[in-house]
């Protein structure tokens, strides 16, 4: 039993040092004290706020968010605005509706069951108004990259004079965590670029941990049902399991065979 | 004596086990079966909101409500009065006109025959109001089954009126 | 069988028994003799069934709401993920659950190399258990496909075109797969319709592969064949059951920890982007349980023989029952072949992890020489070992290992075997 125990742990270990050796490439990635991580892990709501503040003030204007809608905002577990800021907030955003009976499309203030609305009309239009490059939908961003949070916030704060042997075209900017160094997006943030609701100063890292943290919470919006759920199953399986070891040897019991 | 403790321990490792087991086996069959209710984005469409501007006395539109139509029937005053008049001992499923409508010119019900759930056709049947072509149903001006299968009257679902031309229901 | 002439004791049971003998099969599983000596690498197989069930039941949930069309499938699984009742939680156990399987099934399969399971009676066990592993790599290569993220698309893409490698009606044979001129909606909405039949067939065989071991029984740490039933042997119910349900618990714990705590880390974050067939990610590799094989493909720099000893490579495991050529079973009395055993173990990991790597330099060097002692050790190692290596003594049954000589032998063997056992796979 230890041995296949000890056995079994070395597998496991081995297994998981080959996943993580494949992704250790990269400069090494700034850190913060996300509170999502960890076994109980949860959302900071106030960063999740200020996080949505600097979406749509920042990179709302070329980013689309597509699988998010605005009842997302007021769910458990999200940024937990209250059902009637959610609204107001819907409501700021005028979304294309139709065919009415008319058969004409017409404009309508957003509600809750509405998508984020789109900065562009399709990838080509996004394409064209940003040199060539498409600014990547933001709804799963923080799982589409490898690093996840920490590469997102190292990205937002990793904009760099280019070293002297590097020539970087016109609309190119360089940033010593995007893969290949070359990006085509500006830099996004800067010192009270925003101006926070709740009296928070808005420095750049403050701002780049905020739209972190929502751009992780649009990636994951059941992390923290994930959490709760995760550590009760595992202290259920936990407790059967010495119920069944327990049994088991009862059971053993009656033939002399080690087990 | 001796021999009945040991016994009853394992009687009690052996419930203790089987419960949690069980207990363990329902919560895991749970999230499969709730998968199949309706998820977020469905429940989040729980509403609709009609502009009933253009609908004259006598026409009646029907709208989409979580996926079944909606009568929306702006009535006459005679289909009012004819509504009114009917002695409830009359009725399949007595109900007044009055409780069916909170303006007496609107009437806003489910469009679905109570039978085996078909849509009834309006301004058809032998009480001038909706007659389903299924198995023969025939509903008055108030949308109450007068004669056919159907067991009860076509359901008024929740609605309000938000200002004269707007109503939202559900 | 001796559970043959088993009669039910109530008339109903017996009338329905006469008609359909489930009650005589229900007995025979129940009072099915095990060798008491098995240790915890043989709860695999529950493990196992366990496995392919979570895979079925989870995957038809998925099904429900899953689209299979190239503009709506990377949405439809978004919304599986945030708006479906526990829809994250019921993809997060399919997507682990798939790694799970394979886990399993290495552990599985490397126990019988161990334990030479694979060795006569028991040769067509093994190779249903090969046409198993092989449907559930085709299982789990579609299923990963069906998200349509980048890595669904680029993978498709690659491991199709390892089928243009067939001379003359390759490229045929490629066209045909994907239903067109690359992959696309056709070959998304095919994949899909067998991601959903394979599991059916693994079912099948599953139970062909247990009707076979049920001819023969198991084989056991000893390796040697036992009278059933006898002093050497439990009844399935409930010695066997409720070790494999211990073992399933372990398993699980596990399981659970990837699927609430870090369920993302054995899948590519490029498939969180959608397909996009104009760029290719920067650098392609299979899921880890498919490494190995990535490895030996890449590492022949011929397209053709590339794919012939991939497939070669799983192939050959069919016929090992025939290569390995030693009379006796367990490693446990075979000292050389054990040591070999172990180096295996170690080329197949370091297989895996030059596969991950980029095929250059000191990696595709190192992948060349790992791709030639894999085939060594089935065509050279196994049938010479069986000739020349000397063989510890066997015993002859489990409880009471008697062997010829003096009763001092049979002792000091008896304390050598409980080493053994503890050893076993040390």
């Amino acid at each position: 039993m230890k041995k296949f125990i000890s056995t079994f742990i070395i597998i496991l270990t081995i297994f998981f040092s080959q996943n993580s050796s494949i992704s250790a490439e990269t400069p090494k990635l700034l850190k913060t004290d996300w509170t999502f991580k960890g076994l109980f892990g949860k959302y900071d709501r106030a960063s999740l706020q200020r996080g949505y503040q600097v979406y749509t003030e920042v990179c709302a204007a070329c980013h689309s968010m597509q699988y998010l809608s605005y009842r997302n905002l007021s769910e458990p577990g999200g940024p937990e605005f209250t059902e009637d800021e959610a609204k107001f907030i819907a409501a700021s955003f005028e979304i294309l509706d139709g065919p009415n009976s008319e058969g004409e499309m017409f404009t309508r203030p957003a509600k809750l069951s509405d998508k984020f609305l789109m900065p562009y009309d399709n990838v080509e239009a996004a394409k064209a108004a940003n040199g060539g490059a498409y600014p990547p939908d933001m709804s799963v961003l923080v799982k589409a990259r490898k690093g996840g949070a920490d590469y997102i916030y190292s990205l937002l704060l990793g904009y760099e004079d280019p070293p002297s042997d590097i020539k970087l075209d016109d609309g190119v900017y360089y940033n010593k965590y995007m893969y290949g160094n070359k990006i085509k997006m500006p830099v996004p943030l800067s010192d009270g670029l925003v101006e926070y609701g709740d009296g928070t100063l808005a420095t750049e890292e403050q701002m780049a941990k905020d739209i972190t943290t929502f751009l992780m919470w649009s990636a994951e919006p059941h992390l923290e049902t994930r959490h709760k759920t995760g550590f009760r199953v595992i202290i259920y399986l936990i407790i059967l399991s010495i119920l069944v070891y327990l049994t088991m040897k009862k059971i053993w019991s009656r033939v002399e065979t080690k087990i | 004596m001796s021999d009945k403790k040991p016994k009853n321990r394992r009687d009690f490792i052996f419930t203790a086990t089987a419960a949690a087991g069980a207990v363990g086996v329902g919560a895991a069959v749970w999230p499969l079966v709730d998968q199949m209710n309706p998820d977020a984005s469905v429940k989040a469409l729980a509403s609709t909101e009609v502009d009933v501007s253009s609908v004259k006395p006598g026409q009646s539109i029907t709208v989409v409500w979580r996926g079944k139509p909606v009568f929306i029937k702006r009535r006459t005053q005679e289909e009012i009065d004819k509504a009114r008049s009917v002695s409830l001992d009359e009725l399949k499923h007595p109900e007044k006109d009055e409780d069916r409508v909170k303006n007496p010119e609107w009437l806003v019900m489910l469009g679905i025959c109570t039978h085996l759930g078909c849509v009834p056709l309006s301004d058809k049947g032998e009480y001038d109001g909706w007659f389903c072509p299924c198995h023969g149903s025939h509903y008055d001006t108030s949308g109450r089954i007068r004669k056919g299968p159907a067991p009860i009257n076509m359901e008024i679902p929740e609605y309000v009126f938000l200002n004269e031309n707007t109503i939202k229901i559900g | 069988m001796s559970d043959s002439n088993y009669t039910p004791n109530s008339k109903l049971g017996k009338w329905f028994n006469d008609r359909l003998p489930l009650l005589t099969l229900a007995n025979h599983l129940t009072d099915y003799p095990t060798p008491k000596n098995l240790n915890y690498w043989w709860t695999f197989g529950g493990i196992l069934t366990f496995c392919l069930i979570t895979q079925i039941v989870t995957g038809l949930v998925l099904a429900m709401h899953y689209i299979a069309d190239t503009k709506l499938a990377f949405a439809s699984v978004e919304h599986i993920m945030r708006d479906v009742n526990y829809g994250w939680l019921i993809r997060y156990v399919h997507a682990n659950g798939a790694s799970m399987f394979f886990l399993a099934v290495y552990i599985h399969i490397f126990r019988s190399l161990f334990y030479g399971s694979y060795k006569s009676p028991r040769e067509i066990i093994w190779i249903i258990g090969i046409i198993i592993y092989l449907l559930m790599m085709a299982a789990a290569f579609m299923g990963y496909v069906l998200p349509w993220g980048q890595m669904s698309y680029w993978g498709a893409t690659v491991i199709t075109n390892l089928f243009s490698a067939i001379p003359f009606i390759g490229e045929g044979i490629t066209t045909w797969l994907w239903g067109g001129y690359s992959v696309d909606n056709p070959t998304l909405t095919r994949f899909y319709a067998l991601h959903y039949l394979i599991p059916f067939l693994i079912l099948g065989l599953v139970v062909l592969h247990i009707w076979a071991l049920h001819v023969p029984g198991n084989n056991n740490p000893v390796g040697i064949e036992i009278k059933k039933p006898s002093n050497d042997t439990v009844p399935f119910h409930p010695y066997i059951v409720i070790k494999d349900a211990f073992a399933l618990l372990l398993f699980l714990i596990v399981f659970a920890f990837f699927v609430f705590y870090t369920p993302n880390i054995l899948g590519h974050a490029d498939n969180y982007i959608e397909a996009n067939p104009l760029v290719t990610p920067a650098h392609i590799v299979p899921e880890w349980y498919l490494l190995p094989f990535y490895a030996i493909l890449r590492s022949v720099p011929d397209k053709l023989m590339g794919v012939i000893a991939m497939f070669s490579a799983i192939l050959i495991l069919a016929a090992l029952p025939w290569l390995d050529t030693s009379k006796v079973r367990s490693a446990v009395f075979r000292p050389l072949y054990k040591q070999f055993y172990w180096i295996l173990v170690i080329d197949v990991l370091v297989l895996g992890y030059v596969g991950a790597m980029p095929a250059e330099g000191l990696y595709l060097l190192v992948a060349r020489v790992a791709t030639a002692y894999y085939f060594l050790h089935f065509l050279i190692v196994l049938p010479v070992l069986g000739w020349t290596e000397k063989t510890n003594p066997v015993p002859l049954n489990i409880t009471e290992p008697v062997l010829a000589g003096s009763a001092l032998a049979t002792r000091s063997v008896r304390e050598d075997k409980t080493e053994i056992n503890l050893k076993s796979l040390g």
